[in-house]
C-alpha cells in the first residue's frame, strides 16, 4: 500500500474516494438486502416443507454436491469450466472483501493473510482470477460459436437466453479485469517508486496488466488504480443484486438449495408437509394448484435453477417431443415469480397455474424416470412437483379422459385394466406351467416363507404373465417357500400415487398391507420394479421386499443357481435398466452380474445405461395416456440397443417390456432385435436337476 | 337456471365380464361392479358447465334401490348440488312406469331443463322422450352442442347421420337427451366422494309423489323382457396374410369399398 499513497493524488482521491465507496457499499448491501427480501416473500407464502432434519447429513451433502462439485463432471466441458469457475469463486471470495474493505479502510489485511501467508494467498489468486477470466471466455466462445443444442430455447418457450447469459459472463470478466487491474497498478506504482513490491504471479492476469503499465506514468497509474478500484466496486455489486434477477441467483441460493435438498428422494413428498394421513380429509385442496401451493423449497428450486439444461437433455419425455421440458418447469416458475412477486407493488395474483403458464399434457407427459434429477448438479426437484401439480389436476376434476377409466377400475376392480378379481390367479392354472411349478395362494389356512407380489399387468396381461410364471419358476427351483395373494392382492397403486390419485393409492395400499400381514410371509419377492418400488417405500410395516434380480444374484453367487450356455453364438445382449429398478433403487449390479454369470454370454452396454437409462416410456398408468409426441420413448430406446451392436434386449420390468416389444414393431426390427425379461431369459438358462451342466 | 339430470346406474360394460344367468333370462348379477351410465355421466357435466355459465343449480334424481345412492354421491363430488334417490317397493313397470314417476318428481320441483342420457347401457333410449311428453315439454334427444339464449330458449345441436350437424331452437321449459362426446366430463376421485360421503341424500315415494301404485308396479308393465341371450358369434375379422405393401393397399381397398374413403 506504502507506493501509492505516498502518491499526492491517489491520497487525496482515496480521501475523498473513502466517502464514496462507503455510500457504494451502504447502498450495494441495502439494495441486496432489500431485493432478497423481496425475492423471499414467495418462499414465506408457499407451503412448509420440512427440511431442518439430519444436520450432518446435510452438510456432508453440501460439501460433496456443492464445495465437491460432484456431478459437474457428468458433463466434461461445461463441468471443468464449471469446476474451475466454481473454485476460482471460493478461493477469491476473500481477496474480494478485502479489496471491498480496502476502499474505506486502506491498510486492512484480512486476519491470518499477512506475510508469507498473504502472499502465498495473493499468487493463488492471481492465478484463480486469470483462470477465471478465462473460463469467462471460453463460456461466451461456446455460447456463440459451439451453442451447445441443450441451451437453445424452444420457441413455444420464448426467446433464447444466450444475451442474458453472456451479459452475466462479461460482467465477472469486468470484474476479473478490474481486480487484477488494480493490483497491477498498485504493483507498477510500487515499482517505479523502487518501494518493495508486492510480487504478481507470473503469467498472470495481474501480471500481465502489470507488465503493459510498466512505463506508464505515475498520475496515469493513479487514476487507472483509482478508476479500476471504482469498476470493481460498482461492478461487485451491480452483479450481487442484478443476480437475483437471472440464472446467477444459484451463486447465492445453491448452498440452501444443496443443504436443504431432499435426503429421501424415494418416498414421494406428501400432501401437506404437518398433515398426518388421518386428518387429510380435512385439507380442502390437494396439490399444487397455484404457485404459493409450492413449498418454500421448491421455490428455492426455482430460484436456484441456472438453466444449464442437463435436465431436459436427459429427459425422455423431452427427447421425444412430448411438451414437457423440465428445464422450462423451473423456468416458467421463475418467471411468473419475478414477476408476480415484483421489486416494488402489490404482489401475487393467485391465478391457476395450469392454463397459464403450464399445459395438462405438459404435466401428465412426465414418467416420473428420475433423469432429471440424476442430473441436476444444484439437486433441483422435479418429480414431487409434477405429482404435486398432478394432485391438484386430480382435485379439480381435470383428467384426460383416456386416464378416468384406468383410474376409476383400480377403486371397483383393484386393477387398472378393471378386470375381475377372482381371475387375477388365472395366469398359475396355464395346464403346462400347473404341471411343472404349482404355485399356491396363501390366506389364513396356506401359509408361505415369501410372498410373490404379482401386481397387475403381470396377472392380467397375456405376454407378461409369462414373467409371472418365470419368476414363479425360478423362485420353485431355488426351494423358496413362496405364495401369491391371488385375488386379495389389488394393484400397488405405484403409478396411481405418481399420477396424483393419492386417496386411491391409500386404499389400495391399506388393503394390500393387510392382506400381506395377514398371509403371514417373512419376505416379500417381486419382478416389477414398480410395485418393488411401491412396497420398499411407499408402503410401510410390511415385511422386506426384494426385487427378482437380487433373488437370483444372490443365488447364482452361492451356488444354487447354475446356467446352460446360450445356445445362440450370435445373441447380443445389452441390459436396459428399468428406472424404478436403476435409479430410484440404485439395483444397476444384480442383473448385470446375473447375465455375466451365464456362460457365453456376450453383453455390451448403450451409451445411455445405470443412471443415465433412458425410460422405455413410462409404466402403469402411462400405458393409458396418449401423448403429444414425434417419436415413442422405447423406438429410441430400441435404436439406442442396436447402436450399441446388441440384438437382445434384456430388462427386468414388465411394462418395459410393453414397451420395447411394441417399439420393436413400430422401429420395423422384428428379426433384428428381441427383448425378454431377465426372470425369463434366468428361467431359460438354468441348468435343471435333469440337465446335465455344460 | 334449474336443471335436473336423470341418472341410472348399470352395470359398467368396462370392469365387467357379462355373461348369461343359468335360467338365461338375465345377466348373472353376481360379483358385477356397477357404475353411472356413461351418458347420464356426459349429461351431468353439461348441466354443470351450463351452471357455471349462467348461474343455478343442477340435481341428479335416480329412480332405483338403496345402492344407487352410490352414482348420486358421484355426481354431487363432481359438483351436482342435490342428489335425490326415488325408490320404492311398488315400483317395478317399464320405461313408462319410469317417465310416470319421473314426471310426478318434475311436478314436485321446478326445473327449467330436464336433461337425460342418451340411453341407459342396458336400456332403450326410452324414457326422455316419454317423461317429455307426459310432461308435455318439448324434447330433443341426440343432442351434442347446448346454448342458452336469452332464459326462455336454448340453442341446440345433434349430429346427423354423416356426420352433418343440425342446428335448432328449443323453448324452456324442455328434456334433452344428452349424446356422449358433448363435453369432456371432470374427473372424479376418491377424495371428492368421501367429501359428500356424509351428506344425506332425499329419497321419494309412491307416497310423497302422490303417485298410484298400480300405475308404476309390475302389473302396470306393458313391455315385458321375454328372452335374454348372446347372440352366435358371426364371422370373425379378415386377417390379412400379404406383404406390408400387398395389405395396405387391400386395407384401402376395403376401406374404400366400405365408403371409408372419398
Amino acid at each position: 500500500m506504502q507506493g501509492i499513497q505516498s502518491a499526492a493524488e491517489v491520497t487525496s482521491w482515496l480521501v475523498t474516494g473513502r466517502e464514496l465507496f462507503l455510500i457504494i457499499h451502504i447502498l450495494g448491501v441495502l439494495c441486496f438486502a432489500y431485493i432478497v427480501a423481496k425475492r423471499l416473500v414467495p418462499l414465506v407464502r408457499g407451503q412448509r416443507d420440512l427440511r431442518f432434519d439430519q444436520p450432518l447429513l446435510r452438510v456432508g451433502r453440501v460439501l460433496k454436491f456443492w464445495l465437491g462439485q460432484w456431478k459437474h463432471p457428468r458433463y466434461k466441458t461445461a463441468g471443468t469450466i464449471h469446476i474451475l469457475i466454481f473454485a476460482g469463486f471460493i478461493l477469491l471470495a476473500m481477496r474480494a472483501f478485502t479489496v471491498l474493505i480496502v476502499g474505506v479502510s486502506e491498510n486492512f489485511v484480512m486476519p491470518g493473510l499477512s506475510g508469507t501467508a498473504g502472499e502465498i494467498y495473493n499468487t493463488i489468486t492471481d492465478y484463480a482470477a486469470t483462470i477465471v477470466f478465462l473460463c469467462m471466455l471460453i463460456a461466451v466462445i461456446r455460447r456463440l460459436v459451439f451453442k451447445p443444442a441443450r441451451y437453445a430455447v424452444p420457441a413455444r418457450f420464448g426467446k433464447a437466453h444466450t444475451a442474458d447469459a453472456i451479459f452475466l459472463l462479461a460482467l465477472i470478466a469486468i470484474l476479473m479485469v478490474a481486480d487484477s487491474l488494480f493490483a497491477a497498478a498498485k504493483a507498477a506504482a510500487q515499482s517505479q517508486q523502487g518501494q518493495p513490491l508486492e510480487v504478481l504471479a507470473v503469467f498472470s492476469l495481474p501480471w500481465m496488466l502489470q507488465s503493459a503499465l510498466a512505463s506508464t506514468a505515475l498520475p496515469t497509474l493513479g487514476r487507472v488504480y483509482f478508476g479500476a478500484y471504482l469498476l470493481h466496486e460498482v461492478t461487485f455489486y451491480f452483479l450481487l443484486c442484478y443476480r437475483p434477477f437471472g440464472i446467477q441467483f444459484h451463486v447465492e441460493t445453491s448452498l440452501f438449495n444443496v443443504y436443504f435438498a431432499k435426503l429421501d428422494r424415494e418416498i414421494l413428498k406428501p400432501v401437506r408437509w404437518g398433515v398426518s394421513e388421518e386428518h387429510l380429509d380435512q385439507v380442502k385442496s390437494f396439490g399444487v394448484k397455484t404457485f404459493e401451493d409450492f413449498t418454500w423449497k421448491h421455490i428455492l428450486d426455482f430460484y436456484t435453477c441456472a438453466d444449464c439444461g442437463r435436465c431436459s437433455d436427459n429427459c425422455p419425455a423431452n427427447a421425444v417431443g412430448r411438451p414437457l421440458s423440465p428445464r422450462f418447469i423451473t423456468i416458467k416458475a421463475r418467471d411468473y415469480a419475478f414477476q408476480h412477486y415484483p421489486m416494488f407493488g402489490s404482489s401475487g395474483n393467485g391465478k391457476p397455474l395450469i392454463g397459464n403458464i403450464y399445459s395438462e399434457d405438459e404435466i401428465w407427459s412426465c414418467t416420473t424416470c428420475g433423469a432429471c434429477e440424476a442430473e441436476c448438479p444444484l439437486l433441483v426437484e422435479y418429480i414431487d412437483k409434477i405429482v404435486d401439480l398432478r394432485r391438484g389436476m386430480i382435485d379439480d376434476g381435470n383428467v384426460p379422459q383416456s386416464l378416468q377409466k384406468p383410474l376409476k377400475a383400480p377403486e371397483s376392480r383393484g386393477n387398472p385394466y378393471g378386470k375381475m378379481e377372482k381371475k387375477k390367479a388365472d395366469w398359475i392354472k396355464a395346464k403346462d406351467f400347473q404341471q411343472i411349478c404349482n404355485v399356491k395362494v396363501v390366506d389364513g389356512k396356506n401359509g408361505a416363507d415369501t410372498l410373490y407380489f404379482v401386481d397387475s399387468i403381470t396377472s392380467f396381461d397375456d405376454r407378461m404373465q409369462s414373467i409371472g410364471r418365470a419368476t414363479a419358476k425360478i423362485l420353485n427351483h431355488i426351494g423358496e417357500s413362496f405364495g401369491i395373494l391371488g385375488a386379495a392382492e389389488k394393484d400397488s397403486g405405484h403409478e396411481v400415487r405418481r399420477f396424483g390419485e393419492e386417496t386411491l393409492f391409500m386404499a389400495l395400499r391399506d388393503h394390500n398391507v393387510d392382506a400381506i400381514k395377514a398371509s403371514g410371509v417373512k419376505r416379500i419377492v417381486t419382478a416389477d420394479p414398480h410395485a418393488y418400488n411401491a412396497l420398499k417405500h411407499d408402503y410401510k410395516d410390511v415385511p422386506p421386499v426384494e426385487h427378482i434380480s437380487q433373488v437370483i444374484a444372490k443365488e447364482v453367487k452361492a451356488g444354487n443357481i447354475k446356467f446352460n450356455p446360450v445356445e445362440n453364438p450370435d445373441s447380443v445382449y445389452a441390459y436396459h435398466d428399468p428406472c424404478y429398478l436403476g435409479r430410484h433403487n440404485q439395483i444397476y449390479d444384480d442383473p448385470r452380474d446375473v447375465l455375466d454369470a451365464i456362460p457365453g454370454l456376450r453383453r455390451v452396454e448403450m451409451k445411455r445405461s445405470r443412471d443415465r437409462s433412458f425410460c422405455c416410456g413410462g409404466g402403469g398408468l402411462m400405458l393409458f395416456y396418449e401423448p403429444k409426441e414425434d417419436q415413442r420413448m422405447g423406438v429410441k430406446r430400441v435404436q439406442m440397443a442396436a447402436e450399441a451392436g446388441a440384438n437382445v434386449i434384456v430388462t427386468a420390468c414388465p411394462f418395459c417390456m410393453v414397451n420395447i416389444e411394441d417399439a420393436i414393431k413400430v422401429a420395423g426390427m422384428e428379426g433384428k432385435m428381441t427383448a425378454i425379461d431377465l426372470a425369463e431369459l434366468v428361467d431359460k438358462q438354468i441348468a435343471r436337476e435333469s440337465q446335465t451342466v455344460a | 337456471m334449474e336443471i335436473l339430470v336423470c341418472a341410472r346406474r348399470v352395470p359398467d360394460t368396462s370392469e365387467n365380464e357379462i355373461q348369461l344367468n343359468s335360467a338365461g333370462d338375465d345377466i348373472e348379477r353376481e360379483d358385477l361392479v356397477y357404475s353411472i351410465n356413461e351418458a347420464d355421466n356426459y349429461a351431468v357435466e353439461e348441466a354443470l358447465q351450463i351452471v357455471a355459465r349462467v348461474g343455478g343449480n343442477v340435481t341428479v334424481a335416480t329412480v332405483g334401490g338403496e345402492d344407487d345412492e352410490e352414482i348420486l354421491r358421484r355426481e354431487m363430488a363432481m359438483g351436482a348440488n342435490h342428489g335425490v334417490l326415488i325408490t320404492d317397493d311398488a315400483f317395478g313397470s317399464d320405461g313408462r312406469g319410469i317417465a310416470t314417476i319421473l314426471k310426478a318428481f318434475v311436478q314436485k320441483g321446478s326445473y327449467d331443463l330436464i336433461l337425460t342420457g342418451v340411453q341407459a347401457e342396458d336400456g332403450g333410449a326410452q324414457v326422455g322422450g316419454m317423461l317429455a311428453a307426459l310432461l308435455d315439454y318439448p324434447f330433443a334427444s341426440l343432442v351434442n352442442s347446448i346454448e342458452v339464449l336469452d332464459g326462455k330458449k336454448l340453442k341446440i345441436s345433434r349430429e346427423i347421420e354423416g356426420g352433418n350437424k343440425e342446428i335448432s331452437e328449443i323453448d324452456l321449459p324442455c328434456v334433452l337427451s344428452i349424446q356422449t362426446g358433448i363435453n369432456e366430463p371432470r374427473y372424479v376421485g376418491m377424495k371428492g366422494i368421501r367429501q359428500v360421503a356424509s351428506i344425506p341424500i332425499p329419497t321419494f315415494g309412491v307416497s310423497n309423489l302422490g303417485l298410484d301404485p298400480s300405475a308404476v308396479g309390475e302389473a302396470a308393465a306393458k313391455v315385458k323382457k321375454l328372452d335374454y341371450f348372446v347372440p352366435a358369434l358371426g364371422k370373425g375379422a379378415e386377417i390379412l396374410h400379404g406383404s406390408r405393401e400387398e395389405n395396405i393397399d387391400k386395407v384401402l381397398e376395403l376401406v374404400a369399398a366400405k365408403g371409408g374413403l372419398k
